[in-house]
């Protein structure tokens, strides 16, 4: 640490700020350094690139995505890559491409490279071989970073410089520091006998290895059962054992869950085809070789009176005393299946790089924007930075942080270059229409529920209102800061969620009726589906923290949820669209409808004021004249009426709308002219 | 308890009936169950009863036992005690004795038998009121059955009282009930006669009647004194009620026309009370004969639709009142007294009727609604008349087979094909574009065969990415691709021949550079070039001598703008000076050529901007006295000025055209904007009117209307002649304040139509567990019910919906979520909208 730090010192000497590109042999900078090239850190350096900033990529292996050269073992994907929607619309069809990362490059989507729907993890390699060369991403390969430090200086960016130090000794300075290395440290459990444990790194891919064996696998993830899956057909029986429950990614909505694709041995437990599943805790176990090689299971309780070396036949069974023990049978292979953690060995201690709390201990601390909790300038971005929806959504996965780490890139562009977050202005009369588009095209807000949000800043008066795609609600209070935008007239929030109690590995996620139909009842729905929350204020830090337990956003103002679709298509008039209507003309007191010309007409000459379709449309030259059927069905609808009836002295009765309205004219009628008698009244008396 | 009715009754046999009757006895029964001897003996003078006697209940007899009993109470209002005659089992009556006696029912009035009804006459409680009061009622309501017998009753009674005529389909029904309730208060006061006979109501009616509902009508001979002639008549128009009859009556017996002399605030009639609004004619003493018939004829023909009083000016000083001649309070004492100044009786009485017209379907929604659960105030009825249209339409199949449909491979490739490639943008899930598709498809047909012009369409719910790129923010969006140009942006109206003629003249550069003083001329005939002939009205000519190129570039610049709006041409050949001298002009100038170069007007060209030169081409496009159509009234309004229009049944005039274009010319640069409308060609025309005025005025009718400020209403007097000297005069009265304006335009925002729904009040309804609720917003959102709309009064909007919701919520099945429930939910709504 030593020699480091002096060179730091040497370098802040010879040059200043961010300026400074090169000081002497021993320290590279670049304002970005990007740790690991796999998916995260290539979709980084992507957004980077395209923005024109001074980055660098680390990567350790001498090709990007080394993670998946080895792994999974058996080489499927659990990411599904659907190569048809029946939908052209590239936006949504990344919905159901969950391995493709960002880019403007049409070739780089990776249906172009596997026609499996589950495909093989070499040609997501592949993929990622071509997708930083085509974009010709600045990757240094072969580097390993293998220690972070550092370096405190007041004209950098974050009041301090990163200082990385790789397997060569060669130091790199940087502003700003995107960790995108990955989970790739195996979860290890160590108890008496863990010795015997092969693990998933290393174990026989080939079935024959397992003819005839009976098989314990320690882990109930989708590496556990996709070791199952692989040797089921040859094992004698296989047995699994872990602390939790089996969680069913269709039962938890979940990505992360097991997969169907993967639960073969449920179904031979279920079906009492000798496989099965136990629960336990690991740290209490503790597994003894007999004289045949065998393995047996006990407990560390039974090991612990006991003097090792008495041998084999004097250690206490849990069937010695319970004499229908489970896993009584003894084993001739035991595997672990447990998963990764984090790499936090890297970081030097003044990082404070430290792990979550809970099941989330696995992935480093960071905050809502992705930064890490203690270290400014340190942003964590894919699969390490799940903890923000660990269980919940899709920031784990390709699919969902090549959103978030977009988000982030947002981010950084505002806070160091001062680059708003980018948005769109339109008028009024295009709100209900610019989020019935975003629900039912946006891949972010789909795969990224419950995290990323749409973002709606009325302006005054609300003529008009700046539209903001994918920004994390977490963060929700910092929206000024963050983005560079003004809230100052309220705000909607466009997200998906869920139904609250919908998911969760107990559910009966079959039950009948449990798909809402009825518009009026959309807060009921159960599957994924959007959620506009209305805020006359931006909510403050203190509101978001005490927002309740499940809700992504504090207490709206006003709510309206888009009711379920089957089809996950938002687009029908009177059940989508008229509600969601609705609910904006009440929160911004105004009336969202269209009108033809001819309506506008009317009004123009009879209101002072006109609907906001009028004056945006009509009055700019803009009307919509409609053709003559459309204006029958109108008037057959009540909706419009038809003058040219000749005969309209009052016999005809107004109809609900138009009269009303009529009625509402001549309210408004107070006749005031000089007295006059009236001279022709009939005298019939 | 039993000691006690010991001493009430002594004879012991009535005991033990007393005792034996208890379990039958509810505690309210006014039925009374006597023995013959006791009935007989109890009977008083003058007093009816209405007597069954029966020996222990026969089967047969229970369900009518149960009527009579009921009507029990019914009938003791009208002093008729009912009483059940247990006979003994010695025949000791004559009543009992009879076995048929059995099965009737004895009215008797003192110990005489009025009548005798046999039980089947009795089936209900309406049949048993009214079959017993019709029978004790036989002088005071005739029963007749021609018309003659009915025309001797009215003679008679003409000079001294009125007749209540009422014809019921059958007796013993509700409405005869009512009609003989109503027989019992005021059968002294008015002659009731009654009739079942259909043909009767057939002769007393003037159109055809329904014979299978009531009907009663008023006739007021009384005041009759013409003996040949019927008396008058009002007829009810509600249904047959004892409350609608005594209604009916006392409005029948209130005064006519009630004088009053105060504050039209503070009256208060009988009219009023009763639901009925109260038209004031405001009289004075120089007229006040007049006006006293003027009211009475006006009472007449509102009888029962309305009051009518007649208010002296001169003793109540109120201002309002001398600057109208009626004033109409409604029973709604919210809202405010209305003073308005009509032409004509016809007028105050369509005002009446209409408002009572609106009411009544008001509440006849009111009442569908309650059928309907009133399940959620009409939410999900779509509002939009865009919208619903399109959704009307949504079955047919567009003719688009000439909008060639691109997508992201084809895009670029077709620009390239063709000289000019115009492209929708649209969204095909989006109302409005599919609005503008119809009328694209449209174009499409005229231009069918055109060369060098490709119609095609992009859809950005199937190609988001070709509309980002080509910048699309809005839907819909129509664009026109030059081949290797730059493209244009459509910003002209939506409609079929707009959009046809921005193509066609989006083909011809702008400014079109004119080769010889032929073309020139020819051009600005509207002959060339040709392809244009038949599109463009009104054609500019640039013309400039070769040295003022900086004024022809911003000529260019401004021809660049305007591309596709307008027609311009330019010259500058060597013999430009030739074209300027015939035209009076000197180079740069404009010369302009309205409808085919009737008439060539040249305008010298100034140096300016680029924008200004747009601006003052597209004022000099305006016409001097245009006729306004829903299509150009966008140009004239930018002007901000007010509109001096003349609204005509047809063509206007040749003498009011004469003087209105004098008087538009006559004042170059105007402070108003003079212009006609047609009402055969724009009928919306006559909702203006609508809206200014009650009724429709006579034609023409030439108004000021301030749309800018203050949005006053002033009409011209229908009795002066439409001549520029009149009008100059009215204006001037205008501007010094002297006219009062017959209406001012609303002011009133543009509010939601109808609430949302409140899922986060449903949520809390149904979750209260969910700490939505107070614990944790501080200060910020204290309100209890949010969403409140600002401004909006969703308060009392909210109500019914609400507690709807809030039943439904409490219902665990959620069963409304099966398919087969919606469908049937539906079907209800059709009768309201067909569509859904």
């Amino acid at each position: 640490m030593a020699p480091a730090a002096c060179g730091a010192l040497l370098g802040l000497a010879l040059c200043t700020g961010s300026l400074c590109m090169v000081s002497g042999a021993a320290l590279l900078y670049h304002d970005y350094c990007v740790v690991g090239a796999g998916p995260s850190g290539l979709q980084a350096a992507y957004f980077l690139q395209r923005a024109g900033r001074d980055y660098v990529v680390f990567e350790r292996s001498h090709a990007p995505g080394s993670f998946f050269a080895l792994y999974p073992r058996h080489r499927k994907l659990i990411s599904i890559n659907k190569r048809y929607t029946g939908k052209s619309n590239s936006e949504f069809n990344l919905r159901h491409d969950w391995n493709s990362l960002l880019s403007h490059d049409r070739w780089l989507l990776f249906r172009r490279y596997s026609r499996d729907f589950y495909p093989n993890a070499d040609e997501m390699v592949r993929y990622l071989e071509d997708f930083a060369s085509r974009l010709k991403l600045r990757v240094q390969y072969n580097t390993a970073v293998i220690h972070v430090t550092l370096e405190r200086d007041e004209q950098a960016w974050n009041g301090h410089y990163f200082i990385l130090t790789d397997q060569d000794r060669q130091n790199y300075k940087c502003s700003c520091l995107l960790v995108a290395t990955g989970m790739w440290v195996p979860n290890v459990v160590n108890f008496p006998g863990s010795e015997y444990v092969e693990g998933y790194e290393t174990v026989s891919t080939n079935p024959e290895d397992f003819a005839g064996q009976t098989v314990l696998i320690l882990g109930r993830g989708n590496s556990a059962f996709e070791t199952a899956e692989n040797i089921l057909g040859v094992t004698n029986f296989i047995h699994m054992v872990s602390r939790s429950r089996v969680r069913l990614s269709w039962a938890t909505h979940y990505v992360g869950d097991l997969r169907a694709i993967n639960n073969g041995l449920l179904d031979t437990y279920q079906l009492k085809s000798l496989d099965g599943l136990l629960e336990g805790d690991l740290e209490d176990l503790a597994i003894i070789k007999d004289k045949k090689g065998k393995l047996h299971i006990t407990l560390r309780f039974y090991l612990e009176n006991r003097n090792i070396s008495a041998g084999i036949d004097s250690i206490t069974l849990p069937q010695d005393e319970l004499d229908n023990f489970a896993p009584r049978a003894p084993y001739d292979r035991v595997i672990r299946c447990l998963g990764w953690k984090f790499d936090f060995s890297i970081y030097n201690r003044s990082l404070k790089m430290m792990p979550g709390k809970g099941d989330k201990k696995k992935y480093p601390q960071i905050k809502p924007n992705y930064e890490s909790t203690s270290t400014r300038g340190l942003f964590v971005l894919g699969t390490a930075s799940h903890s923000i929806d660990f269980r919940k959504s899709a920031g784990g996965f390709i699919h969902g942080f090549r959103y978030t780490t977009r988000a982030v890139h947002r981010l950084l562009e505002k806070r160091h270059h001062g680059v708003p977050w980018p948005s769109t202005v339109y008028p009024v009369t295009q709100l209900t229409n610019s989020i019935i588009k975003r629900v039912n095209e946006a891949s972010g807000l789909y795969q990224m529920f419950g995290v990323l949000a749409d973002i709606i800043l009325l302006r005054e008066n609300a003529t008009a209102f700046e539209y903001l795609e994918e920004y994390p609600v977490g963060i929700l209070a910092e929206l000024e800061t963050q983005t560079g935008r003004k809230a100052r007239s309220g705000l909607f929030v466009v997200i998906m969620e869920y139904g609250k109690n919908f998911s969760g590995a107990d559910k009966d996620v079959f039950y009948y009726n449990r798909a809402v139909g009825e518009a009026q009842h959309a807060w009921q729905s159960n599957f994924l589906h959007p959620v506009i929350y209305y805020y006359k204020h931006l909510p403050t830090e203190h509101q978001m923290k005490l927002r309740p337990p499940d809700w992504p956003l504090p207490r709206p103002d006003a709510i309206h949820h888009i009711v379920e679709d089957f089809l996950t298509d938002w687009t029908a008039p009177n059940a989508h669209i008229l509600p969601l209507r609705r609910f904006l003309e009440n929160c911004l007191s105004t009336d969202l409808r269209n009108f033809f010309a001819e309506s506008c007409f009317l009004f123009a000459f009879t209101r002072q004021k006109l609907p906001p379709f009028c004056r945006q449309g009509y009055l700019r030259m803009q009307g919509l004249e409609g053709s003559e059927g459309l204006r029958r069905h109108a008037v057959e609808a009540g909706l419009l009426q038809d003058y040219s009836i000749t005969d309209f002295l009052g016999d005809r009765p107004p109809d609900s709308h138009t009269g009303s309205q009529d009625q509402l004219l001549r309210d408004h009628v107070i006749s005031v002219r000089p007295l006059q008698h009236l001279v022709n009244a009939k005298d019939e008396l | 308890m039993s000691a006690q009715k010991d001493r009430l009754f002594s004879s012991f046999s009535f005991l033990l009936f007393w005792a034996s009757s208890i379990p039958t006895r509810g505690s309210a029964r006014v039925l009374q169950e006597l023995s013959p001897q006791r009935y007989f003996s109890a009977l008083q003078a003058g007093r009816a009863s209405l007597a069954y006697f029966s020996h222990n209940v026969s089967p047969g007899a229970q369900p009518f036992l149960e009527q009579i009993e009921n009507s029990a109470e019914a009938l003791q209002d009208y002093g008729i005690s009912v009483v059940k005659v247990n006979c003994p089992k010695e025949g000791v009556s004559r009543y009992c004795g009879k076995e048929n006696a059995l099965r009737k029912a004895y009215l008797f009035r003192g110990n005489v038998l009025i009548r005798e009804f046999p039980t089947d006459a009795l089936f209900d409680v309406n049949s048993i009121v009214a079959n017993v009061l019709f029978a004790l009622l036989f002088n005071e309501v005739k029963y007749v059955e021609t018309l003659a017998d009915l025309q001797n009753i009215e003679n008679a009674l003409k000079g001294k009282s009125n007749m209540v005529f009422a014809y019921v389909p059958a007796t013993g029904t509700a409405e005869h009930r009512a009609v003989m309730e109503a027989a019992f208060v005021y059968g002294t006061v008015h002659q009731f006669v009654l009739t079942t006979e259909a043909t009767l109501l057939k002769d007393t009616s003037s159109d055809e009647p329904d014979v299978s509902s009531a009907w009663l009508l008023f006739c007021h001979c009384q005041r009759a004194t013409d003996l040949v002639q019927p008396c008058r008549r009002t007829a009810m128009e509600q249904a047959l009620t004892m409350l609608n009859i005594h209604r009916h009556l006392k409005l029948m017996g209130a005064p006519l026309v009630t004088e009053v002399a105060e504050d039209p605030e503070k009256v208060s009639t009988v009219h009023l009370q009763l639901g009925l609004p109260l038209v004031f004619i405001l009289s004075q003493k120089e007229t006040y004969e007049a006006d006293r018939r003027t009211a009475e004829f006006v009472a007449w023909q509102l009888l029962g639709k309305a009051g009518v009083a007649l208010l002296s000016r001169d003793l109540v000083g109120l201002n309002v009142l001398r600057r109208s001649n009626i004033a109409l309070k409604t029973p709604d004492e919210e809202v405010p007294i209305k003073y308005l100044l009509l032409e004509d009786t016809d007028e105050v009485i369509t005002l009446v009727e209409d408002k009572n017209k609106v009411k009544q379907i008001q509440e006849d929604e009111e009442e569908e609604e309650d059928e309907d659960e009133k399940e959620n105030n009409n939410q999900d009825i779509q509002d939009d008349e865009v919208v619903e249209a399109v959704s009307r339409d949504k079955k047919r199949e567009l003719p688009l087979e000439q909008i060639c449909v691109l997508t992201e491979e084809t895009f670029h490739s077709a620009l390239l094909e063709t000289a000019w490639t115009v492209v929708l943008f649209y969204a095909s899930w989006e109302a409005v574009s599919l609005a503008v598709l119809r009328s694209y498809a449209e174009v499409a047909n005229h231009l069918e065969g055109t060369q060098g012009v490709l119609l095609s369409r992009v859809n950005c719910w199937d190609w988001p990415g070709i509309c980002t790129e080509e910048n699309v923010t809005q839907f819909p969006t129509v664009k026109i691709y030059k081949k290797g140009e730059r493209s244009v942006m459509y910003s002209g109206m939506w409609g079929t021949k707009e959009l046809t003629s921005f193509i066609m003249l989006s083909r011809v550069s702008c400014p079109l550079k004119l080769a010889t003083i032929d073309e020139a001329e020819g051009y600005l005939r509207g002959e060339f070039p040709s392809e244009l002939s038949s599109y463009h009205h009104t054609s500019l000519l640039g013309v400039f001598s070769t040295a003022t190129s900086e004024a022809r570039e911003t000529f260019e610049e401004a021809g660049n703008i305007l591309s596709g709006h307008v027609t311009m041409g330019m010259y500058f050949e060597d013999d430009a000076l030739a074209l300027s001298r015939k035209y009076a002009v000197s180079p740069p100038a404009l010369l302009l050529a309205r409808s085919g170069g009737q008439s060539v007007e040249s305008i010298t060209l100034s140096k300016q901007s680029t924008r200004d030169m747009v601006q003052m081409i597209r004022y000099e496009l305006l016409d001097i006295f245009p006729e306004i159509t829903v299509q150009n009234l966008p140009y004239y309004l930018q002007l901000r000025k007010p509109f001096l229009i003349l609204f005509s049944d047809g063509d206007i005039g040749q003498m009011e055209s004469k003087e209105m274009l004098k008087l538009a010319k006559g004042r170059p640069q105007q402070a108003f904007v003079a212009c006609w409308l047609n009402l055969k060609k724009t009928p919306v025309g006559r909702g203006i009117l609508k809206a200014y005025f009650a009724t429709m005025p006579s034609l023409p009718v030439l108004i000021w209307v301030n749309l800018h400020a203050g949005g006053q209403v002033f009409k011209f007097p229908p009795e002066q002649s439409i001549t520029e000297m009149n009008i100059l005069s009215w204006l001037e009265k205008l501007k010094s304040g002297l006219e009062i304006p017959s209406s001012t335009l609303s002011e009133e925002d543009w509010k939601p139509p109808l609430p949302a729904y409140d899922f986060l009040q449903m949520m809390e309804v149904a979750m209260p567990e969910l700490p939505l609720h107070t614990s944790h917003h501080h200060g910020d959102t204290p309100e209890q019910h949010p969403p409140e709309s600002p401004g909006g009064d969703t308060a009392t909007r909210d109500e019914p919906s609400r507690e709807t919701k809030a039943e439904k919520m409490g219902s665990p099945g959620r069963d409304l979520r099966g398919t087969a429930p919606r469908l049937a939910a539906r079907e209800k709504q059709g009768k309201r909208h067909s569509e859904l």
